[in-house]
């Protein structure tokens, strides 16, 4: 890949979306039926693909990377139509009374698409399906780690979707970087921080807008009255989920060390009965993405002072790491540095809720805060005193599975969402419009010069703000 | 020191003391205070700054302050408060909600043209969302920015809202702290730079820019009236508006007439002489003078085109078939001169407009409703007014910001406050309902494959109108069939009873 072909691409999209063929619905509704059909269609290549790229249990790719873009597109098709109207509901004020004023959401432009690894797919194509809503063309650009999905959408994407509109251009991080030096109406960006920095960067001397899905270290409390087991089996789920290779996995786990006490065995039995005995032989066990990743986490695992309770044990020929457990983990330990991402998980002991709170509100904001507690004083507590991209209680990772809730970070997790309609928001520009009558120019003329008291006296008492309307105008 | 006043806004944010509702709405209304108690001051101000008139300040400035706080306090719990969202099937028992939060120490770069509606606006929408806020306004009014720097501590509390002066170094000074917001108003070539720096500490940023606005009047229009609103949205402030209408695209069969009509407007508004009227403003500052003065250069005014450089005046001025290269039509004017382009009709406008990046708003005239609808759905700006202009940042309901190079992000009104808050999606579950759970942990096995891929089909994830209607139809119809059935029973019991 270089340049020119970026260019190239670029120039034919950004022709064909000033030509107006992406803004009707019928248009956006049916390269969203086609893409339904992609996935649909091709559901077998694309388990295999995430079998070879991430050694991904068929369970995962299903539930995790099929379902979740069907539904995401189920749900866009079902909506599109009042995501595109016009918004008319909204205060006007005695001035605006004869007024037409109304929202409309416009397609941006050509977007770009930057996705990641961990989930190759549905992370490239649940913010296509944004952009298609909202009458976009786009560059998708899928992460060149996961080479068989890669592959597997550079071949199938033009083969359903309108070529003219859509382009996937593949390569490694310095074509990404060549790419970026091009003019886009939005970038999209899932990966991390270090990255979208200079995705960032790029962006300025274009003030192309960003919205940035990266990560952190996502904390999880077991506090209060709580029944364990459950607790472990939900915390096992989402932890071990694509070998915890997940954004929103519970990072760490912060508890008294009586609760820790009754922890250790629920999820000792709890991931027996997940894996069996040996992890490593559960067909529903996954690997880690790549060599340098398998040896970031054993690095940390080794340089941990933490003691290793659980697992702890591991394969290089097929990046292998057993479902592991920490206790006796402190603030300062390697393994409290930077996001894991991997099936390693340090319990941190606290005396009390408010340490656990001071120690998250001294880290970055994270993507995902959890809280397993029976008591809704502590679920308050803790939502109302710390701040994260989203929320769960009593579970892990599935409030990203709603498409009524927006799906982002906050602060260096990051910024901008989507899922849903908020994907949709995402893509479009919101155009605020107002249609003024003719008439009514005898009361226009207060605000003309020359200016007197009277006129200002008039135009004030018209314009203040009345408690109960609903909006206010500052001139008439 | 600009770290120093940062860290101490960041150190009285995390004690929580900006996130009480109470504590809000008291430092807006102490705000509003400042405003009604101060206004003469301010007016003074203007004045010296960019020779404001006493009625512009109220009607320009402050109306829409007070506006923007009145309804920030009437609506602030409900804005605060928690906003319930869809359910489905499967998180019936669920709370699920989006909890608007605020973002930290947020930093607002205010502009000259507007200094106090341009500063203060933002600021309303950061204190109402629990924000602590920086507030650095623009060095060029320079009046203005020692007025609020004066000010502002006697009725915000001085730690959570502090005002920085000063000039670039101070604000590049400023760029280098981390916050969690940049909110600027401003041109795009400092915008870039705003961005970069916020780069660094991943802030992401709301930027108000400018770029041309184009004004298109449409050949059956009362020409009288149009030519009077858009006289008043150009020379108002002396030009210097970022929504102000740049330049006008007419066919040339009208041009005389629309010169006519601002000329005759021109005369109503500020006598013969508008120098010597108290309602014409003047440019900001010499350099400024200068740089729209050079604009004209090579152009005959068909109206105006005389200046006073001594007092940075320079008359309403109106330039006739000025050709697309030329020099007035490649960047903003922000001034007093306003150039018509002739095009040959609605097409050759659009296509005029859509050539050229993004502007923060149209203005369209025209009595035709199709000429209308083509220019909203044939291209695109931060917003638009039809047959009038800069009315759409009146109403506080409609988002005010721009798009592409005229900026990203919007505001006014509950938009500032979604602006400057963080909308944390969650997730209460209970650990009851784990029957339903358990088809989603390993071992895996077809059977519990199918069973949560049918669990997560739409219809159930998604509680959409469809199926609540099906929902109510069904349970209607089915209640109609048991009263039917019950009637039937009790007539059949009724026959065969002997005592009819």
């Amino acid at each position: 890949m270089n340049t020119p072909l970026d260019s190239c691409v670029l120039n034919a999209l950004r022709a064909t979306f000033r030509s107006g063929v992406t803004f009707p619905e019928q248009f956006r509704m049916t390269q969203l039926q086609n893409l339904l059909y992609l996935v649909e269609e091709n559901e077998q290549l694309i388990q295999d693909a995430l079998h070879k790229d991430l050694h991904k249990p068929k369970f995962e790719s299903v539930l995790s990377e099929i379902q979740i873009t069907l539904n995401d597109l189920y749900f866009a098709m079902e909506n599109l139509r009042t995501w595109m109207q016009p918004e008319y509901n909204i205060g006007k004020n005695l001035a605006t009374r004869m007024d037409d004023c109304f929202i409309r959401r416009e397609p941006l432009g050509v977007v770009l698409i930057i996705g990641a690894w961990n989930y190759p797919l549905h992370l490239i194509l649940l913010p296509l399906v944004a952009a298609i809503a909202a009458g976009n063309c786009a560059i998708l650009k899928p992460s060149e780690i996961c080479q068989a999905t890669e592959q597997l959408l550079a071949e199938l994407i033009p083969k359903y979707l309108s070529q003219d509109c859509y382009a996937v251009l593949c390569g490694g991080a310095e074509d990404t970087k060549s790419l970026l030096k091009n003019k886009f109406d939005h970038i999209f960006y899932t990966g991390s921080q270090v990255v979208a920095r200079s995705i960032l960067l790029a962006a300025a001397p274009h003030l192309t807008p960003v919205t940035l899905e990266l990560g952190g270290k996502s904390p999880c409390f077991i506090y209060g009255h709580i029944d364990i087991q459950k607790a472990a089996k939900r915390l096992c789920w989402s932890k071990f989920f694509n070998t915890g290779q997940s954004c929103v996995a519970p990072d760490y786990v912060l508890c008294t060390a009586q609760t820790r006490d009754a922890l250790l065995p629920a999820l000792r039995e709890t991931l027996r009965t997940f894996y069996g005995p040996d992890p490593g032989a559960s067909l529903d066990m996954g690997r880690i993405v790549t060599p340098h990743h398998w040896r970031r986490l054993m690095d940390m695992l080794e340089k941990s002072k933490g003691k290793v309770v659980i697992g702890g044990e591991s394969r290089e020929e097929d990046r292998y790491i057993a479902p592991t457990v920490l206790v006796d983990v402190q603030e300062s330990d390697a393994l409290m540095q930077e996001e894991i991402f991997g099936p390693i998980l340090p319990i941190l002991t606290i005396e009390s809720l408010e340490e656990g709170i001071d120690y998250i509100n001294r880290q970055e904001k994270p993507l995902a805060l959890y809280v397993f507690s029976d008591e809704t004083s502590v679920v308050t507590t803790v939502l109302n005193n710390t701040s994260s991209g989203g929320f769960c209680g009593n579970d892990g990772i599935v409030h990203m599975a709603l498409p009524g809730l927006p799906f982002g970070g906050v602060g260096a997790s990051g910024m901008g969402s989507y899922h849903g309609r908020w994907g949709f928001e995402t893509f479009s520009h919101r155009r605020g419009c107002m249609n003024r009558s003719w008439l009514l120019e005898r009361v226009n003329v207060l605000r003309y010069p020359p200016y007197s008291d009277y006129n200002l006296g008039w135009l004030r008492w018209a314009t203040t703000f009345k408690k109960n309307s609903w909006g206010g105008c500052s001139v008439m | 020191m600009e770290m120093q006043v940062v860290q101490r806004a960041r150190e009285n944010f995390l004690a929580g003391r900006s996130r009480p509702l109470e504590f809000r709405v008291q430092q807006l209304k102490s705000l509003q205070r400042m405003i009604t108690d101060r206004q003469g001051e301010i007016a003074t101000a203007l004045k010296q700054d960019i020779n404001r008139s006493q009625y512009d300040t109220p009607l320009l400035e402050l109306i829409g302050l007070e506006n923007e706080i009145s309804l920030a306090v009437s609506k602030l719990a409900q804005w605060a408060a928690p906003r319930p969202v869809e359910k489905s099937l499967l998180t019936i028992s669920d709370q699920v909600y989006i909890q608007p939060e605020p973002l930290g120490v947020v930093l607002i770069i205010g502009a000259w043209n507007y200094p106090w509606a341009l500063t203060l606006q933002p600021l309303v929408g950061a204190i109402a969302a629990g924000n602590a806020a920086v507030v650095k306004p623009s060095e060029l009014s320079e009046y203005s920015a020692s007025l609020l720097k004066a000010l502002l501590p006697r009725y915000l509390d001085q730690e959570l809202y502090p005002v920085v002066c000063g000039g670039v170094s101070e604000t590049q000074e400023l760029l280098r702290q981390r916050f969690d917001h940049i909110f600027y108003t401003g041109n795009s070539t400092v915008g870039k730079l705003v961005m970069e720096a916020a780069a660094r500490h991943l802030t992401p940023v709301t930027l108000e820019l400018g770029g041309k606005s184009p004004c298109y009047i449409d050949k059956d229009v009362d020409l009288r009236v149009a030519c009077r609103r858009i006289t008043w949205g150009k020379f108002v402030n002396c030009g210097q508006t970022c929504i102000a209408p740049d330049y006008i695209l007419c066919e040339p069969s009208i041009q005389n007439r629309v010169v006519e009509g601002i000329r005759q407007t021109l005369l109503e508004f500020y006598g013969p002489d508008p120098k010597s009227s108290p309602d014409y403003g003047r440019i900001i500052n010499q350099r400024h003078f200068n740089h729209v003065m050079a604009l004209l250069d090579g152009y005959t005014a068909a109206l105006g085109g005389q200046s006073d450089s001594s007092q940075r005046y320079i008359a309403p001025t109106v330039v006739k078939d000025v050709p697309p290269h030329a020099r007035l039509m490649q960047e903003e004017i922000f001034g007093p001169l306003l150039p018509i382009v002739t095009v040959s009709d609605i097409d050759d406008a659009i296509h005029f407009i859509s050539e050229r990046e993004k502007p923060l708003a149209i203005y369209v005239f025209s009595s035709n409703k199709k000429v209308i609808k083509r220019m909203l759905a044939e291209t695109t700006s931060g917003g638009v007014t039809v047959n009038d202009v800069m009315m759409h940042y009146t109403l506080n309901s409609l988002p005010f910001g721009g798009v592409g190079q005229s900026g990203t992000g919007r505001y006014h009104g509950k938009h500032s406050f979604d602006q400057f808050s963080h909308h944390r999606a969650c997730l209460v579950k209970s650990l009851g309902m784990e029957r339903v759970n358990m088809p989603r942990y390993p071992p895996q096995n077809h059977q519990k494959a199918r069973r949560v891929r049918l669990a997560m089909r739409t219809p159930l994830v998604d509680f959409s109108k469809g199926t609540y209607i099906w929902a109510v139809t069904a349970s209607i119809v089915a209640l109609g069939l048991l009263v039917t059935l019950t009637v039937i029973l009790i007539l059949a019991a009724g026959v065969s009873c002997t005592c009819w």
